[in-house]
This record gives C-alpha cells, sequence and structure tokens, in this order.
C-alpha cells in the first residue's frame, strides 16, 4: 500500500500542534513568571505571636503513638510533642525536670524521690499524679508487654506512690543511668489501665501532657498535632505541627524547593551545593549542628591479623580521616577520636590521636612482622595482609567511605576488598555470626554516656552489641564502676580512663562524627542551635504576624 | 458451561493452597524476624526482651505449626493481626489502601485503552508510515524511560519551576477546610502526575498489541473477501478487522485484573501516595508475615480469578472457542 501521502499529511497536521504546545510552554512560563513570591523582610525578627503552622515531613509514617511501643524514629519525634517524661535534657545535655519539679537521690545513691508538678493534666482535662508513673512502670516491666525499653526498669527493686504528687523508686545496687531513664514517655492510667495496651485506641489518638494535641493522622500521608493551650510551660507559639509522610528523599527536597514544607534535614551535598542559590537564600536559614552518632571502622578482634594492636594502630595511621571528611561529607563533620562528640560532658580531647601517616603505620606493621616484598605488597609468613570489609547496602556514605579507605591501605601494601550486602542479612549472617574480619558501621551516640553494652566482654554473646569481641580487664572494671556510681565527676573520670584505652587500643578506627544540617523556613523565629540539636525550644518558636502563612481557623480546644 | 466454571473453581483450591505453602516457607526463610528487625543493633534492646518480643509473635514455634495457625484463621478469612509495631488488623491496613492503589489503576488502565487502542489501530493501517514510527518511538519512549526518572523531571518542571502542579501526595495541607469542588479540583491536580506518568508507561503494551493483532487478522482472507467485494475501507476495518483484533486485548483485559491491586514501590514512594505498592514493601523490609501473607493472598486470589475471567469473557467474545 502506497502511504506516502498520507503521512505527508500528518506532517502538515502536527505542525499546528508543535506551535500550540510552545504556545502553552511560553504562557505557562509566563504564568509563573507573573507569580512573583512575596518578597516579605523574613529578616525582622518581630515579636512573639501565636499562630501559623509549621510543615515537616518523613521518609517513614509512624507506626505507634505510644513510645513504649515503637522503636522507629517518626513515631517517637511525633510522641515527643505529646507526652513528657519525669526528667529531660536541656539545651545543653543537663537533665532536668520535666513533670517532675524536682528530685532527691538518697544518701545510699540507691533510691530517687520524684516531686511532681501539681499543675499539669492530661489533654482530656484529667489530673496527672504520680499513680500514672506507677501504672507506666508498671506496664513498662509486665512480661505481656512487647517493649523495647523494659532493660533499665527491671533493674528497680521497689516503686512507690508517696502521695499524689511524690513517687520514689529503689534499686538494689546505684545505677548510673537511672535518672534519665525516667524521661520515657508517661501515659495516662485513667485510659489504659484494665485493657490491652497492644489493642489501645491511644496508638492512634494518642493522649499526653505535652505542648501538642493529637489532631488528625491521615495514614500515609499525615500526622497533625494542634498546640495545647493549657501546656504547663506555656502554650506553643506555633499552632499546628503537620508531618508529612514523603517516603522519597528526592520528592522531599522538591516539596522544600517549592515552600510546600518548612523544615528538612539535607545530606552534605544539599547544604553545601544545591541549596546554595539566592532565592532559596532568602527563604531559608540553614543550621548546623553534631549529630548524635559516629561511624567506624570496626575490626574483629579474633582476627589473626587485627588480634594485634600495633596493626589496629597502623591502620588508623593509614586512613586519611581528613579526607574522608572533605571529599565525602563536604567538610560537615568532625573527626572522630572516641566514642563521644565534642560538645558532650563525657568527652575529653586527652586522648591518643592518629593522623594520617603512611610511614608510621608502615613501621607499625613491620613491628608486627610485616615486610613489603619487591611488589610494594605486604607480607607475613608467606601470607599477603589482605581483607575483606563489610558496608550494609543502601549506605552510601559508607559505601563510599570504604573505597577512600580502600585507596589509601593500596598505597602501603594491604589489599582491602570492600562487599556490600543486605542489612538483615548483614546483621544475622555476618555480624550475628561474627562471620566477618572488618566493618564500617555507626552507632547513635546516646545522650547519657553508658557505654556498657558495646565495650564490656561480657556483652558479647549472640545479638548482643559488643561483636568485635573487646575485652579488656581495665575497662570492664570500670564500665562497671562508672554504671554504678551517681556522682558526675567520679563517673566521668572513670569514662575519662575508658576513652583513652579505647584510644590506645584502637578496636576501632573512630572515623567521623557528621553534621546534622537543616534547613528551616525564615519565618520561624526563636531557633537556637545547641548541643542537643533545634528541638529543645521548638514550643518557643514563633512567627510574627507580618510573616505568617497559614491561617488556621480549625481550632481545637483541649 | 456452568460445569466448566465449577471445574475450574474447584481446581483453584489446591493451588492457592500450594501458593499459599510456598510463600510462607519463602518468606520465613528470609534472614530477619518481625519486630526485631527495627531493633537490630540497639543497645537499649535486652537479650530477655527479644525472646519476650518473639514469643508474642508466635515466633518460638515450630514453622509448621505457624503455618498451620495461620491457615486456621485465613480460610475464616481472618487475615490477622499485623507485626508491624502498629499492630493493627492486617485487613484494616489493606482495606485503607487500597482504594486508591485501585483508583490510579483503573484511571491509568482506562487512560492506556483510550489512547493506545486507537494508536494501535492507527499504525496497522498505516503500517511503516512516518506517523507510525513516530508513534511508536513515543510509546516505546514512555515504555523505556525509567518512571521515577520521568517522574521527578516532571515534578521539578510543573512543580517546582512553574508551580502549575503539586509535587506530590494527595490532599493539599489545607484539605480539610475546602469546599467540596475545590476538594475534587486538589484532588484531580494532586493525580494528573501519577495518573499520567503510569498510563504513558503502559501505552506501549497495549498498543503493541493492537497494531500485531490487527495486522494479523489483516492479512486473512475474509478481509481480502470484504474488500475484493467493494467494501469500504472503513466498514472493512471497523466491521470485519477489528472486531476480531480486539479479541486478545479482552485476555490483556482479564489478565490485568490482579495489576489492578498492585502498586509500583518506587513510583508510590516519589509521589507519596499512600498505596498497595508501598505497604507491601514496607512489610517485607519489617518482615511483618500476617501483611505480606494477606497481600499475597488476594493477589493469587485475584490472579486465578483474573485468568478464569479472560478464559470465560473470551468464550463469549468468540464462539469457536466456547468449552462446555
Amino acid at each position: 500500500m502506497f502511504t506516502l501521502p498520507d503521512s505527508l499529511g500528518t506532517i502538515t497536521a502536527s505542525k499546528p500542534m508543535k506551535k500550540i504546545l510552545i504556545v502553552i510552554l511560553i504562557l505557562a512560563s509566563a504564568a509563573s513568571c507573573g507569580k512573583t513570591r512575596e518578597t516579605r523582610l523574613y529578616d525582622d525578627p518581630g515579636k512573639p505571636t501565636y499562630g501559623d503552622t509549621i510543615i515537616t515531613s518523613s521518609i517513614g509514617e509512624p507506626s505507634n503513638l505510644i513510645p513504649m511501643l515503637s522503636t522507629d524514629s517518626p513515631s517517637h519525634e511525633v510522641a515527643s510533642y505529646i507526652y513528657n517524661g519525669l526528667v529531660k535534657y536541656d539545651k545543653d545535655l543537663r537533665i532536668v525536670g520535666d513533670l517532675a519539679e524536682s528530685w532527691e537521690i538518697s544518701k545510699d545513691h540507691l533510691s530517687i524521690t520524684f516531686h511532681l508538678r501539681r499543675d499539669v493534666k492530661w489533654h482530656d482535662g484529667r489530673p496527672f499524679t504520680a499513680h500514672d508513673v506507677m501504672y507506666t512502670y508498671k506496664i513498662t516491666i509486665d512480661p505481656k508487654t512487647p517493649t523495647a525499653y523494659a532493660g533499665d526498669f527491671l533493674l528497680v527493686k521497689e516503686a512507690k506512690v508517696i502521695d499524689d504528687y511524690t513517687f520514689r523508686v529503689t534499686y538494689g545496687k546505684p545505677f548510673a543511668p537511672a535518672l534519665v531513664s525516667w524521661s520515657n514517655a508517661v501515659l495516662p492510667k485513667h485510659l489504659l489501665e484494665g485493657h490491652d495496651i497492644t489493642a489501645s485506641p491511644l496508638i492512634r489518638k494518642p493522649v499526653g501532657t505535652g505542648p501538642f494535641i493529637f489532631n488528625e493522622w491521615i495514614p500515609g500521608d499525615r500526622v497533625v498535632l494542634a498546640a495545647n493551650d493549657n501546656y504547663f510551660e506555656g502554650r506553643p507559639y506555633i499552632d499546628r505541627y503537620l508531618m508529612r509522610i514523603i517516603p522519597d528523599t528526592a520528592t522531599t527536597f522538591l516539596e522544600l524547593k517549592r515552600y510546600s514544607i518548612d523544615m528538612m534535614g539535607l545530606t552534605p551535598l544539599q547544604f553545601m551545593r544545591q541549596t546554595d542559590y539566592p532565592t532559596f537564600k532568602r527563604e531559608f536559614n540553614k543550621y548546623q549542628y553534631l549529630a548524635f552518632s559516629y561511624v567506624y571502622l570496626g575490626y574483629n578482634l579474633r582476627h589473626h591479623i587485627f588480634r594485634d594492636k600495633r596493626v589496629r594502630q597502623a591502620m588508623s595511621h593509614a586512613i586519611d580521616k581528613g579526607e574522608i571528611i572533605d571529599g565525602i561529607l563536604l567538610g560537615q563533620g568532625v573527626e572522630a577520636s572516641g566514642p563521644f562528640k565534642p560538645d558532650m560532658w563525657a568527652y575529653t580531647p586527652k586522648v591518643a590521636k592518629y593522623e594520617y601517616n603512611p610511614d608510621k603505620a608502615l613501621a607499625l606493621l613491620k613491628e608486627a612482622g610485616f615486610v613489603q616484598a619487591s611488589d610494594g605488597a605486604l607480607v607475613r609468613n608467606g601470607n599477603r595482609f589482605e581483607f575483606t570489609i563489610l558496608v550494609n547496602q543502601g549506605n552510601d556514605v559508607r559505601i563510599r567511605c570504604a573505597e577512600l579507605i580502600q585507596k589509601r591501605l593500596s598505597e602501603i601494601g594491604i589489599k582491602m576488598k570492600i562487599r556490600v550486602i543486605e542489612w538483615a542479612s548483614f546483621v544475622n549472617e555476618f555480624i550475628d555470626k561474627r562471620n566477618f574480619e572488618a566493618v564500617i558501621l555507626g552507632w547513635t551516640i546516646p545522650q547519657d554516656p553508658d557505654l556498657f553494652d558495646i565495650w564490656h566482654s561480657s556483652k558479647q554473646g549472640p545479638k548482643e552489641l559488643n561483636f568485635i569481641s573487646f575485652e579488656n580487664k581495665e575497662v570492664d572494671g570500670l564500665l562497671v564502676k562508672a554504671r554504678h556510681t551517681l556522682d558526675q565527676e567520679e563517673r566521668r573520670r572513670y569514662i575519662f580512663r575508658i576513652q583513652e584505652i579505647l584510644a590506645e587500643e584502637q578496636p576501632y578506627t573512630f572515623l567521623f562524627i557528621p553534621c546534622a544540617n537543616i534547613a528551616i523556613h525564615k519565618r520561624f523565629k526563636g531557633i537556637e542551635p545547641a548541643p542537643q540539636g533545634l528541638t529543645h525550644s521548638f514550643i518557643r518558636w514563633y512567627v510574627p504576624e507580618n510573616q505568617r502563612r497559614y491561617k488556621s481557623n480549625a481550632r481545637l480546644s483541649p | 458451561m456452568l460445569g466448566y466454571l465449577l471445574k475450574r473453581l474447584f481446581f483453584m483450591a489446591p493451588m492457592l493452597l500450594g501458593i499459599t505453602l510456598i510463600s510462607f516457607v519463602v518468606i520465613h526463610l528470609t534472614p530477619g524476624e518481625p519486630g526485631v528487625m527495627e531493633m537490630e543493633m540497639n543497645p537499649k534492646v535486652t537479650k530477655e526482651v527479644r525472646e519476650r518480643i518473639r514469643a508474642f509473635y508466635g515466633l518460638d514455634k515450630p514453622l509448621h505449626v505457624q503455618y498451620w495457625v495461620w491457615l486456621k484463621r485465613i480460610v475464616k478469612l481472618d487475615f490477622g493481626i499485623s507485626f508491624a509495631q502498629d499492630r493493627r488488623p492486617v485487613m484494616d491496613k489493606i482495606k485503607e489502601r487500597l482504594p486508591i492503589t485501585v483508583f490510579i489503576n483503573l484511571a491509568s488502565m482506562v487512560l492506556i485503552f483510550l489512547i493506545g487502542i486507537p494508536i494501535g489501530i492507527y499504525c496497522a493501517q498505516y503500517k511503516d508510515s512516518l506517523t507510525d514510527k513516530i508513534l511508536t518511538s513515543f510509546v516505546f519512549a514512555g515504555y523505556a524511560a525509567p518512571t521515577f526518572w520521568l517522574a521527578l523531571l516532571l515534578m521539578m518542571f510543573l512543580g517546582v519551576y512553574l508551580e502549575l502542579l503539586p509535587i506530590s501526595g494527595l490532599k493539599s495541607f489545607n484539605y480539610a477546610e475546602l469546599l467540596f469542588p475545590e476538594k475534587l479540583i486538589d484532588l484531580a491536580q494532586h493525580l494528573i502526575l501519577p495518573v499520567g506518568i503510569s498510563a504513558f508507561g503502559g501505552l506501549a503494551g497495549i498498543s503493541r498489541y493492537m497494531k500485531g493483532s490487527l495486522l494479523e487478522v489483516l492479512r486473512q482472507e475474509y478481509i481480502t473477501t470484504a474488500r475484493a467485494k467493494g467494501l469500504p475501507e472503513r466498514i472493512v476495518l471497523r466491521r470485519h478487522a477489528l472486531r476480531n483484533a480486539l479479541l486478545p486485548v479482552i485476555t490483556i483485559l482479564g489478565l490485568s485484573v490482579p495489576g489492578l491491586i498492585g502498586g509500583s514501590v518506587i513510583f508510590e514512594s516519589i509521589f507519596s501516595i499512600p498505596g498497595m505498592g508501598q505497604l507491601f514493601y514496607m512489610s517485607v523490609m519489617s518482615r511483618d508475615y500476617p501483611t505480606i501473607m494477606g497481600i499475597l493472598v488476594i493477589g493469587a486470589f485475584l490472579t486465578l480469578i483474573g485468568n478464569l475471567l479472560a478464559d470465560v469473557m473470551y468464550g463469549l467474545a468468540d464462539p469457536r472457542i466456547r468449552v462446555g
């Protein structure tokens, strides 16, 4: 069949189409040009007023808003605005009262007596009393409750309600993290007692004592909280808190650039480059503080090569931490020298440091019996120095760290392979079975500096955290002592000594502490970066009236 | 016909049982366990707590016992309680996410058929013409372009740059305060990109099917006969060729029934649509066995029903292969 004329016809037909398309595009871009953003003066600090909504995002949906039943961070983030504990950390990571006005520690350091605030009401109007604390304690240690947080509370020997506003706990032995373990959220007894907590409606409609009242949860979409007018520390200035669930970080970033969310944690690349343009800077402030985590290279101390302290020290000398921070984090982090971040009271800088120095590394390795073969490879007893590093899949930073380390080690003749493994099998097949030579992993730095679970030699069982098999008698002793004193100065001395030993032994090469990089819309004022982070003053954040964006006519009364 | 139907339905039972058994075993073979997954490497979780949680989920029992417990429940259509930390009934979780997934899939399927079939017909009629080639390239571009890439580009262009469409989600933040017609517009705006992009990706398949089967039919002798007796090309095409050429398309319609409840994870994540794909992905990642099994059972059931439906419809449409 002859189809030529036909197709010619369609070409001419498609020409006007193209024109129309072009016109549409021009119109569309013209429309957007016309929509100039109101260039408000966000620099004006204004006066604190009540109003506006803050929209944040989360990649995961909260699972369960009774915080002791969940371990995911979105749940805990939302819950932190709804509930209070007896105590909390202030911006400088000191323990201060929250629901407890004050507390006394007995002379024998065994019991703590909490004096509770008398002006606290649950969101449904019922008064908060010591019986709520008692209920929370009992349900936490109840063997039928599937909670991950029973550990600390199982050490309590006796808990007692002395009167409505006094609560006393007694421990078998002095226990350093005791006080802070009472920062866990207190639950309302009158709504939960007698019901199965795992089937409670409060899982999805929580009732707490906190600065925000639960308003709405659209599954898979958003969680909305409203300011609590009767909050005992004063009503939050911001009317509503809205957490959008956006599972994809690229989408989240687009939403931020569209100004449809107000707050987001940025990657180093986004922080340094992708937000570095005038319109973004006009609308957003960027904040930075040291994150509560560090990344390390951990050695299997039962491995025949890494058993030797000198080898581990050599490794630390051979790795250029500065290069990792500059190259991968774009400078947004600091070198780690131990398990704490520099702005914590438990941190000491006076430990052995391992600067990048390949010559020192080689010298140490020679001491350990390695010799350089003619091709530059390090050899001991006819065996090459080679090993495999395990990294979990999906963590780009760690994978690229491994690559930089690989390059540096190959320069001094160590052959290192990288193996990337999916998280579940990483933990179950390799870490739990001690089937690894070295790993790159990260730990969250706890705000309370208890290192027992990670470094004590008794914690080497299956599923326990001393998986590198670190055994040091002195550290064991210090860990126990540090754990069972309530005197902070004394505890600090023990912890300093532990850090010195860890630095000397190098069971890990501590790599870096990343920065948390946050962009927050400029209309929010009163934000104060501190060692604790940003949200410690959340209820004092405000938007001046002339800069308010979202008017809400849906006011809630408790 | 009825006998045939009953026979087919009867044979579905052992097949479904087999599918559930294999799925159940395979899921339990993967490393990692529910509830414990999120607590991996968490210093606050002691060993006793871990054992307690395992017992809570019944994971300390042997596998065949667990399967039996599950099977006893499922025959009563009880999908159980999710192992995720929200501990909600699996049925509630599925019900909550099913409508939006089915809606998007239906809308994009309608769009695909509305656009894909005419494209297929056109391409068959004017085979090897320039327009045919352009259209073919167009549909294949849609098929080949990674959805997430296309989605991100369009989100950036239409959302961030032109500010014409919302970027993600289904409802604006002030949805609750809108009037009903505004709500509809809001929803529609949010759905343009997801539906459009998923339809774009599906055009290739259906238009190629249509083209192929129409070409096949056009080669038949009865078409030559129709042309020879002087019927106008329009009539030949519509009355004689198209009817027969549409038969295989009916099969595809039947086979796409199970696809209605499936959602793409990447796609839903990017548009932050709380659909089935995400639910399934999240439940696999957290080893939420009851939810995984629930979705698999529904999927398997719909697949089997879809196959049956395709056969039955085919039989209804084409007397030549009618059975029984």
